[in-house]
């Protein structure tokens, strides 16, 4: 095998997958990269930069803060999630730049307009075990409102 | 590139069907080739959005079955998936190819048959067309997605969710006045004098979104026929042109910036207007993507009908209904008509060429007869955006 092509073949494409990203979710760590070129933050892990496309990236770890940019309460779920009904899906705007999409732990019945804008936390994940057409169970973060503690727990882990 | 023409449309009744999907498609391919007054031979190639056929009849790869139904096999036949935009990007192919001169005359629409799943099983094919890692453990929904979008709007405009949530109901309110206007809606003659506390008082889905602010799960299907525009008048005195095409992409929700202005929209829509030579303000009627009512307002926005923000309350004063500034899914749209999701870009198209040729239902049709039309379909939550902008004239 030429030179060229051996180097093609040990290049590294992927420096985070997406199964480790979900391994860090569980162990209470939101990882991401770094680019080299813009230095911005990517999060979830892509191949490239989400800000620039740049190639370089390295893994960082997120300190898992960030503000609550919107939310909504599912009450008419899809097929798997009927148990968990009614759950908050919620988008964060983390401290270090990306978003991420994830569960907000509160009371469903007490959430109103005015939690958008709040500091949240990351303080767990939440592993959906799966159906026939997932590829397996898959995690995402869930994240609590820092002024107001944890009113109920949704099924972290 | 050459121009391309509408010379034939076909629609099935949408709603609940008894019939096969391949049965669907084939009605509303053979109205289409009638209303064309062509020859099923001089069809050259088959172009069919279709979402999720796998889940609903075990069926994939449909398009090459529906050529066969209408004894067309051998020819080309393809299928679009862009989720609910499926048709619109089929037509789109259809029109380049046709303006590429490989072809002469084309079917394409696009067919859906949802409601035999339930919601909850629909409830999650739909979601599909989430961005499955990330937003499938979370459990989103498309009514969720839309609820998230909504209390961004809210936040943005300083609109309470209270407030909005009435502006929103407007929409639902004038789209099912026009579905039960038109005999092909799944709510013909049903809720077509609803109120504004009926939409806010119904069913929460996805706070801050109730069930009538949420299109419904349909079966139908839609076709055109198309052939090169110096052509057309051989088969029909009211063509029908497509000016501009515009396409884009989305991608996770948590790469968006703001989910009430998808960069993915606004670079189709004004590829479409680049396209055709056009802008908003040229524009008599527009078939967009109400799948709920915030993102009626969002699409408004986004096309450059309304500035940021000021789509609910112009709707709320009726610059979207029937002698406003832009009339708004007149054929019911989303919410009134039906979404069966592969169809629904057909089915707009459909509806704009009825407004273009004068013969939309009694209520829904512009006076005096549009010139210019333009569709926006949305397919996922912002992942695949199309628009088509048909006129008179070329």
């Amino acid at each position: 095998m030429e030179g060229k092509e051996q180097e093609e073949m040990e290049k590294e494409y992927t420096v985070l997958t997406f199964a480790e990203y979900e391994e860090g979710l569980r162990n209470g760590k939101l990882l991401g990269l770094r680019c080299a070129s813009c230095k911005k933050i990517t999060c979830h892990p892509m191949p490239v930069c989400q800000w620039c496309g740049g190639r370089s990236l390295e893994r960082i770890e997120l300190s898992g803060e960030g503000e609550l940019t919107t939310f909504t309460v599912i009450r008419v779920p899809s097929e798997g999630f009927e148990d968990d009904a009614p759950y908050i899906p919620c988008l964060v705007k983390t401290k270090e730049g990306p978003c991420v999409v994830g569960r907000l732990d509160y009371d469903a019945e007490q959430a109103t307009q005015e939690l958008i804008g709040k500091r949240v936390r990351m303080n767990g994940s939440y592993t959906y075990k799966g159906d026939k057409y997932s590829g397996g169970a898959h995690t995402c973060p869930v994240f609590e409102i820092q002024e107001n503690k944890s009113v109920t727990q949704i099924n972290a882990d | 590139m050459r121009d391309v023409a509408i010379i034939g449309i076909g629609h099935t009744k949408f709603g609940r069907a008894s019939e096969t999907s391949l049965e669907l498609f084939s009605e509303a391919a053979l109205q289409a080739v009638d209303d064309a007054g062509v020859d099923l031979k001089e069809i050259e190639a088959l172009f069919q959005g279709a979402a999720l056929p796998g889940f609903e009849e075990g069926q994939v790869t449909p398009p090459g079955f529906s050529a066969a139904e209408l004894n067309l096999n051998p020819i080309p036949a393809t299928r679009y998936e862009g989720a609910c935009a499926s048709a619109s990007i089929a037509i789109r192919e259809a029109a380049m190819w046709v303006a590429a001169g490989e072809y002469d005359m084309v079917i394409a629409g696009g067919v859906e048959k949802a409601l035999l799943m339930g919601t909850l099983f629909a409830t999650r094919t739909f979601a599909m067309a989430c961005h499955a890692p990330t937003e499938g453990p979370v459990g989103l929904t498309f009514p969720g997605v839309f609820a998230m979008a909504a209390r961004q709007y809210s936040r943005n405009y300083g609109i309470s969710i209270d407030k909005l949530r009435e502006k929103m109901a407007h929409v639902s309110v004038k789209n099912h006045k026009h579905g039960a206007l038109n005999p092909l809606a799944q709510f013909y003659k049903k809720l077509g004098d609803l109120k504004v506390e009926d939409v806010i008082n119904s069913r929460l889905v996805a706070d801050p979104l109730t069930l009538l602010d949420c299109c419904p799960f349909s079966d139908g299907a839609a076709a055109i026929v198309l052939c090169a525009a110096e052509e057309a008048r051989r088969y029909t005195d009211d063509p029908v042109y497509i000016l501009g095409t515009g396409q884009g992409s989305g991608g996770p929700l948590s790469k968006m910036e703001d989910l009430t202005k998808p960069v993915s929209r606004i670079s189709s829509a004004r590829m479409a207007f680049k396209h055709a030579g056009l802008k908003p303000s040229d524009i008599d009627v527009l078939e967009l993507h109400d799948c709920f009512t915030i993102a009626e307002l969002i699409a408004l926005e986004c096309m450059g009908f309304f500035d940021w923000g000021e789509a609910a309350d112009a709707t709320e004063e009726g610059q979207t209904e029937l002698g406003g500034k832009i009339p708004t899914n007149m054929s019911g749209g989303l919410i009134g008509k039906g979404h069966p999701i592969g169809a629904t870009g057909a089915s707009q198209v459909y509806w704009l060429v009825k407004q273009m040729r004068g013969e939309a239902p009694k209520g829904n049709q512009i006076d005096p007869v549009p010139e210019y039309g333009m569709t926006d379909t949305l397919g996922g939550d912002f992942g695949t955006l199309c628009h088509i902008i048909l006129g008179k004239g070329k």
